[in-house]
C-alpha cells in the first residue's frame, strides 16, 4: 500500500526567478552565515495556527495526517493560539462578518508570521466571487499573503508545495532585510475601487495600516 | 397513518387547501390565518402526532414569499408539508409556530434575517446571523447593495 506522491522535479520547484535572483546580491559573510543558521531554523520549524473554515481545512487534516504527513518538512505543529503561531493558513471561505475575527488573529501572532491563502476561496472568493453578499473576495483585502494555492480545494500534495515555497522564502531573509520579498500587500481602500471592498456602506473607514507586515 | 389517510386527514381540517407540487411528500397550500390552527392541530392529534418540524424555510417566488413547513412524526414517520403564500412582497407578516415547536424559533429568526417575514406573537424577533445593522434583506430576488457583484 502506499500514496505514490510525484516527487517535484528540481527545475520545476526552483522555476521562481525572483527568489534566485535575490540569492545572487550578496551579503557579508559573517552575516550571511547568522542568516543561514537563523533561516534553517525559521524554515524548518513553522507552526501553523489552527484555522480552517471550510472544506480546504479538511484537506489540511489530511496533510497534516500520516498518509501525507507535513511534519517531514517541519510544518509541524498545529497551535491552537495566534501567539505561538507562525504561519497562518487560511482554508476556506471568508464571509464579512469572520473578517474582524481573522484580522485579530493576524494580529495576534508574533513576528515573523506568514500567511498562506489555501483554495479558491481564500485566493479571490472562488465560487462565491459573483452574486454573494457575504463572502469576501480573496483574503489579501484583509491580511498581506505569501503564497497562494489555487485549487477546490487543493490536494494536501499542493499545500505540501505551498509550504516548501514558503520555506524557501523563508530562507532569503536577511538581517539586514535586503533580499526580503514583501508578500503581497493588502489593496489601499483609498485607490483601489471600493465596491470591491468588504465593507458595506456607512460603516467606519477602516485603515489597512495596522496589519501591514513589520518585518 | 399512511399517505393517503393523511391528505384525508388535512382535507377535512381545511377543506379548501389545494395541493401542492411536491412529489415527495404530501403537500398542501393553505391561507394565512389558518396556519397556526392547522399546526397545532396536526401537533396534538394523537393519530398525526406531528412533534418534528425539520425544515421551516422561504421561497420568493413571483406571486409572493412561500413559507414552507416540513413536518414528521417521531411515532408514525410520516411526513407533511404546508406551504403558505404571503402576497405582500414588501412587509410580509405572518403568525409564528414557534409556541408548537421551539424549533421554529430560530428558524424563523432565520427566515427574518434573510428574506424580511416578520413573525407575529415570536418571543424574539432579531436577525440571526447577520449585524444587528444591516439594510435589507439579501435573499429577496429584489436585494441590491454596494458589495455584491453581479452576474
Amino acid at each position: 500500500m502506499g500514496v505514490d506522491i510525484k516527487s517535484i522535479p528540481y527545475d520545476d520547484f526552483k522555476d521562481n526567478e525572483t527568489l534566485e535572483e535575490l540569492r545572487k546580491s550578496g551579503a557579508p559573510v559573517w552575516l550571511s552565515t547568522l542568516d543561514s543558521i537563523v533561516n534553517w531554523g525559521r524554515s524548518n520549524s513553522v507552526w501553523p495556527l489552527t484555522f480552517a473554515t471550510s472544506c480546504c481545512g479538511i484537506e489540511m487534516m489530511a496533510a497534516g495526517a500520516p498518509r501525507h504527513d507535513f511534519a517531514r518538512f517541519g510544518i509541524e505543529v498545529y497551535r491552537a493560539s495566534p501567539r505561538q503561531a507562525d504561519v497562518i493558513v487560511v482554508a476556506g471561505t471568508i464571509v464579512r462578518k469572520m473578517v474582524p475575527v481573522l484580522k485579530r488573529l493576524y494580529d495576534q501572532m508574533a513576528d515573523p508570521k506568514y500567511v498562506i491563502a489555501m483554495g479558491a476561496c481564500a485566493v479571490s472568493g472562488g465560487p462565491f466571487y459573483y452574486n454573494s453578499y457575504s463572502v469576501v473576495r480573496g483574503v489579501d483585502q484583509v491580511i498581506p499573503v505569501d503564497v497562494y494555492i489555487p485549487g477546490c480545494p487543493p490536494r494536501p500534495e499542493a499545500l505540501l508545495y505551498g509550504v516548501m515555497q514558503l520555506q524557501r522564502k523563508i530562507q532569503m531573509k536577511t538581517l539586514t532585510g535586503q533580499n526580503d520579498v514583501e508578500p503581497t500587500p493588502s489593496l489601499d481602500p483609498s485607490t483601489e475601487d471600493k465596491s470591491r471592498f468588504i465593507m458595506p456602506e456607512g460603516a467606519p473607514e477602516q485603515t489597512t495600516e495596522e496589519c501591514k507586515p513589520s518585518n | 397513518m399512511q399517505t393517503e389517510q393523511l391528505t384525508t386527514f388535512v382535507q377535512s381540517l381545511v377543506p379548501r387547501a389545494l395541493p401542492g407540487v411536491s412529489k415527495q411528500y404530501p403537500e398542501f397550500i393553505i391561507l394565512a390565518d389558518k396556519i397556526h390552527e392547522v399546526a397545532k392541530t396536526l401537533r396534538e392529534n394523537p393519530e398525526t402526532n406531528m412533534d418534528y418540524l425539520f425544515c421551516l424555510t422561504a421561497v420568493d417566488r413571483n406571486d409572493g414569499f412561500h413559507m414552507v413547513y416540513h413536518l414528521t412524526s417521531s411515532t408514525f414517520h410520516h411526513t407533511l408539508v404546508l406551504r403558505v403564500i404571503l402576497p405582500d412582497k414588501v412587509n410580509p407578516v405572518i403568525i409564528t409556530v414557534s409556541d408548537i415547536w421551539r424549533a421554529a424559533e430560530y428558524f424563523e429568526r432565520e427566515v427574518f434575517d434573510l428574506f424580511g417575514i416578520r413573525f407575529e406573537n415570536h418571543p424574539d424577533m432579531r436577525r440571526l446571523f447577520l449585524e444587528d445593522d444591516w439594510v435589507g434583506y439579501p435573499l429577496r430576488k429584489d436585494y441590491k447593495d454596494s458589495f455584491t457583484l453581479e452576474r
